[in-house]
């Protein structure tokens, strides 16, 4: 059987979870891959949820928020915008492939572009094959 | 004693019961819905699983408020569209059957499964995961107290055009108080400009005008013309709002409106009124029936202010009204609702090089004609060409920046109407042929079919097709000294040439300019075609994401005069309720610190956006003030103590979250 990575989605209540809500009303089709966790601000994704979800069996994380500069809370995508950068190091340290992480921005009239980043993700990560850090060959060697 | 204490872990203990709903055939036509029903009855402390057609009909809400009160459930997770759509209505249910509102969650396998998935097995597979997702985190849901405050009746309108206008009459007829604040000297908006109406050719000023004089002079309406709101803070119920009143360089206490000052003043400028087809004065109201009628000083145009000499106005005006010292002044008012009535920007269609706007003096926008028609417009009201003569044929071009990719996609809705209500203008004012160039007459409203019959018998000739160009290179004697339209009949499946003396472009109707910058001032979303966006687009036209802030008119999307007034009237009856209510309920989804684990490094002071976060020197904690905390938790992902937590979306909750997302 082919590959299907679980890619683990966290969406602000505000822009990015409206893009994924549109992109469903507007009848486009999307890979199936990502799962959507609504959080009010993409400020609120903590750095070890990202971590937790690989640790879990995620193959790849995908946060979104509200563009620069349109963040309901005014600057809570600024504090992500700085945060998954400083993750990204981490996890590259850890050998955590780079595309298995993106952080991007949706608008609540963007569900195209909701779309097309889901899709982008699934192929690279797909792309990437399974995450193997948990499993026991990796730990084993 | 024992017995009582396992009686007492028997209530706590989460007992859920999950509803998977078929919305019709919106999810069973692609989720499985049986299959995802007996996935949920395996989950952990889930006692009951059901499907039913449309959960949010009242016998789905029945079947959840009976289980809960039958099978004592005390946590409720229906599997169905996007919680923001009807997260409130279940929440209300499980009210209704006397749990604790948030002892909700709600799985979107609707919008975010079913509608985007195409394979059945994947979409099954989905929505498992989704439901899976929701029951691990509705285990650790805790019972939360909403948090309810005063709404202060006062509020805040911004943009002075027949929206602002409208629902600012309709608050204060109430008797509420109003703030309508306009960035211009006198409030109109676009409507005042216009000379007819259509379909009924009602005139635009003989409508308008009585309702600006009333908001001018009602007494729960207080005007802020010439004037910008610069910034908003505090939430629904209790706006403080900062507004910039623009130095007007007159006393609004002295000045009776006499005009003496306008009269005597010896420069001139560009109206902006009249689109630049006409001068006014350096002292000026923008039109005779301005409201309020107190003129203005441009200090870009004033020679005291370029030169340092004149002051002209300044002797003749007997009650010493004019202020050369006077300042902007800002002024702080408190309001409990908000209504953004901004309006739009005609389209520009200079880019559009192929029409020659800019180029030939005779090719002129709707809104120039608008004024060029008007009787107190610049030519009297006259139809003349640029040299004064009157023309003997008028070309109508539809659809200029809009249904066009290059431009804006969208249908602007209103240029066929007046458009056709130019040819009846031109016909009843001059001898002129009138060509309409459209792509597709769109004549959908009240009346608006019967007028278009009407005007195809007024002799008016109809040529189907978006012209390719209007040019001056004449290629026959007839065309000589005339615009050419050039063009395809789309009916005829010929090219086309029409010698016409004057091209009317009937321009888009765009987000303003600075829509970007009202948007992040009022915390509200734009479209992609830059207009702001409601909260629901059939359900709820006038709300918008952020509660107490409304939006009525064009800044929402192209509309009509009748639109946009039932539009203004349906945002002042939203924020009437919330005034009659008095009260309105917050989110309990707030952060709070542990003190206990709090180390005081402040970190979170300085993340938070709303200051909400404050450093009790004395006992080296933060603390936060839940009153201004609007619940986004970045400040909860920061803490390096983990003693913040944000209510109903705890670490603890999004971990398990995770982990059911990943079944």
């Amino acid at each position: 059987m082919n590959f299907e990575p679980k890619i683990v989605g966290f969406c602000c209540n505000w822009c990015s979870y409206r893009g994924a809500d549109l992109a469903g009303t507007a009848r486009m089709k999307c890979s199936p891959n990502v799962r959507i966790i609504r959080v009010m601000c993409s400020g609120r994704v903590e750095p070890t949820f990202v971590v937790k979800a690989f640790e879990l069996g995620a193959d790849g994380v995908l946060v979104l928020g509200c563009h620069a500069g349109d963040c309901h809370y005014s600057e809570g995508n600024y504090k992500t915008m700085r945060r998954m950068p400083l993750l990204k190091k981490m996890l590259a340290q850890m050998g955590i492939e780079e595309e298995r992480v993106r952080l991007d921005w949706v608008s609540a009239s963007e569900g195209d572009r909701f779309v097309s980043i889901v899709d982008d993700m699934t192929a690279k990560v797909r792309a990437l094959g399974p995450f193997k850090n948990n499993s026991k060959e990796a730990k084993h060697g | 004693m024992a017995e009582k204490k396992v009686a007492t872990k028997k209530d706590t203990e989460p007992k859920i019961g999950v509803y998977v709903c078929h919305c019709g055939s919106n999810i069973a036509g692609t989720v499985d819905v049986p299959q995802v029903v007996e996935f949920a009855k395996g989950l952990p402390a889930v006692a009951i699983a059901r499907e039913y057609k449309f959960m949010c009909s009242d016998p789905g809400q029945s079947m959840i408020k009976d289980d809960i009160k039958q099978l004592g459930l005390n946590r409720v997770v229906v599997a169905s569209c996007s919680p923001l759509l009807h997260e409130p209505t279940f929440r209300h249910a499980i009210q209704e059957a006397g749990l604790n509102p948030y002892l909700f969650e709600m799985a979107n396998i609707r919008e975010h499964c079913s509608w985007t998935t195409e394979d059945h097995g994947e979409a099954t597979e989905k929505a498992k995961a989704l439901v899976s997702a929701a029951v691990k985190r509705i285990y650790l849901h805790q019972p939360l107290e909403v948090r309810e405050v005063p709404v202060n009746p006062n509020t805040l309108i911004v943009g002075g055009g027949i929206a602002g206008i409208q629902a600012a009459l309709e608050i204060a007829d109430a008797g509420h108080k109003v703030y309508l604040v306009e960035k211009d000297p006198s409030i109109g908006g676009h409507m005042i400009q216009f000379d007819k109406t259509f379909p009924t050719l009602d005139c635009s000023a003989c409508i308008l005008t009585p309702k600006m004089t009333s908001a001018g002079s009602h007494p729960n309406i207080e005007l802020m013309t010439y004037s910008e709101v610069e910034e908003i803070a505090g939430f629904i119920g209790s706006f403080k709002a900062k507004i910039r009143k623009k130095a007007k360089f007159v006393d609004e206490s002295k000045c009776n409106g006499c005009g003496v000052c306008i009269e005597k003043c010896p420069w001139k400028a560009d109206s902006e009124f009249d689109l630049g087809l006409s001068q006014r004065k350096a002292i000026y109201t923008p039109f005779p029936q301005a409201v309020p009628n107190i003129p203005v000083i441009d200090k870009e145009s004033c020679a005291y202010f370029l030169k340092g000499k004149c002051r002209a106005c300044e002797k003749f005006c007997e009650r010493e009204a004019i202020d050369f010292e006077q300042q902007d002044k800002i002024v702080e008012i408190d309001v409990g609702n908000i209504i953004i009535t901004t309006g739009y920007d005609p389209f520009d269609p200079t880019p559009i090089i192929k029409y020659g706007y800019g180029k030939f003096p005779n090719v002129v926008t709707g809104l120039e004609f608008e004024r060029i028609c008007n009787s107190v417009g610049p030519t009297g009201g006259k139809i003349v060409l640029k040299d004064g003569s009157e023309p003997k044929s008028i070309a109508i071009i539809h659809c200029v920046g809009s249904r066009d990719e290059n431009y804006h996609k969208y249908c602007s809705r209103v240029c066929c109407m007046y458009a056709l209500k130019y040819s009846h203008l031109i016909k009843e004012k001059t001898k002129a042929d009138v060509y309409q160039m459209y792509i597709d007459m769109r004549c959908f409203g009240k009346g608006y079919e019967e007028f278009y019959q009407r005007l195809s018998d007024e002799g008016v000739t109809f040529i189907r097709g978006k012209p390719a160009e209007v040019t001056d290179r004449a290629i026959s004697e007839e065309e000589k000294g005339k615009l050419i339209v050039v063009g395809e009949d789309s009916l005829l499946g010929t090219v086309i040439r029409v010698p016409v003396d004057m091209v009317i472009l009937c321009i888009a109707l765009e987000a303003r300019a600075d829509a970007k910058n009202v948007a992040q001032l009022f915390s509200i979303s734009q479209g992609a075609d830059a207009f702001f966006i409601e909260r629901h687009p059939k359900l709820d036209p006038v709300a918008t994401m952020t509660d107490g802030v409304f939006i009525a008119g064009c800044c929402q999307g192209p509309k009509d005069i009748p639109d946009t007034v039932a539009q203004a009237s349906a945002a002042a009856a939203r924020v009437l309720a919330l005034i009659s209510k008095g009260k309105v309920e917050l989110e309990a989804t707030v952060a709070v610190i542990d003190e206990e684990k709090c180390s005081g490094c402040r970190i979170c002071n300085l993340l938070c956006p709303y200051n909400a976060i404050d450093f009790i020197e004395e006992e080296e904690v933060s603390r936060i003030n839940d009153a201004l905390c609007k619940g986004c938790g970045t400040c909860v992902a920061a803490c390096p103590s983990a003693a913040i937590t944000h209510k109903h979306f705890t670490t603890e909750e999004i971990m398990a979250e995770i982990e059911g997302v990943l079944v």
